[in-house]
């Protein structure tokens, strides 16, 4: 099994990266409104029971993947 | 008769610590007893105070501090700040003490996303903590930064409540790094686990500019050895 974790600076979070790529694509000529940078993280989880993963997924995303106070995430499994 | 032996104050090193070794030698000037502690070992020795180094553990990845917060010692560090015991996080220190939730808040990259070097003027908010007691009330240090990620953040409710609890001991004159409320050092409730991005360690001596460094460890040390090592 094959998951796929997403990580989001929050609404409202400073995002001086997002900005400067924004600002960069403008530059380009591009119509952009706003620019926002996240993380990907691709988790190769083997053969286990799919609740299970799942349970586990949520905790890797609280405990380590994502910092609740500044960032959302959003995890999808791939078979 | 021996001369009094200084406090013993743990300085953990973490792979990618890279200013251990001033905080250990400005902590020895001042007269405390240093001591190196890797961050793999399980337990701490017997000290009186931890410091957390600045530097770049395990690489900066992921967050700033994120990963060393899991390092083995941090069990022990944990449990030494539960206790009571003293511990500062200065610089990746800070961001440790964030991630491993010994402080609140979090670090995020500096508003202008340059990376920052220089000496900055901090504002002492509170100087009755067991880290400013040298200072007088409403005095200013010059003190230098140099981080990427310095830029800290707590929303609205919890920056109130931080305010309220007197929790914002250090603040910028002219912030560096778009933080929040202007803040470079806040301390937990409890008053014994402080964290601040700029480095007392590179200002205790005239030849690097300002030894306004020392008021800050200087406190810790002072600190440290009025209370009796904790075993962890």
């Amino acid at each position: 099994m094959r998951a796929t974790v997403l990580v989001r600076p929050k609404p409202g979070i400073l995002d001086p990266q997002g900005e400067a790529v924004e600002s960069s694509l403008r530059q380009l000529g591009f119509a952009v409104e706003e620019a926002r940078i996240g993380k990907v993280v691709d988790l190769e989880l083997g053969d286990g029971d799919p609740e299970q993963a799942k349970a586990d997924l949520e905790r890797m995303c609280v405990q380590l993947l994502a910092n609740p106070l500044i960032e959302s995430y959003e995890i999808t499994v791939t078979q | 008769m021996s001369p009094e032996r200084g406090p013993r104050i743990a300085v953990v090193v973490f792979p990618g610590s890279n200013d251990d070794r001033d905080a250990a030698l400005a902590l020895e000037d001042l007269g405390a007893e240093p001591t190196l502690v890797w961050h793999a070992e399980p337990t701490l020795p017997e000290v009186s105070a931890v410091v957390l180094p600045g530097g770049f553990s395990y690489g900066d990845y992921l967050r700033c501090g994120a990963i060393a917060r899991f390092a083995p010692v941090m069990d022990g560090v944990t449990h030494f700040a539960a206790e009571g015991g003293l511990v500062l996080g200065i610089c990746n220190g800070f961001q440790v003490l964030c991630e491993a939730g010994l402080l609140p808040g979090t670090l995020r990259p500096n508003a202008s996303l340059s990376f920052v070097c220089r000496d900055v003027t901090l504002l002492v908010e509170r100087a009755d903590t067991p880290f400013t007691s040298r200072c007088e009330p409403g005095r200013s240090l010059s003190i230098p930064v140099k981080h990427g990620e310095g830029c800290y953040f707590a929303d609205g409710e919890l920056l109130a409540e931080l305010e309220a609890n007197g929790q914002l001991v250090l603040r910028y004159e002219d912030n560096p790094n778009g933080s929040i409320g202007a803040v470079a050092g806040v301390i937990n409730t409890d008053g014994n686990v402080f964290g601040l991005m700029p480095h007392p360690e590179h200002a205790v001596d005239p030849l690097l500019g300002s030894t306004d460094g020392t008021l800050i460890l200087g406190s810790l040390v002072d600190a440290a050895r009025d209370r009796s090592p904790v075993p962890v």
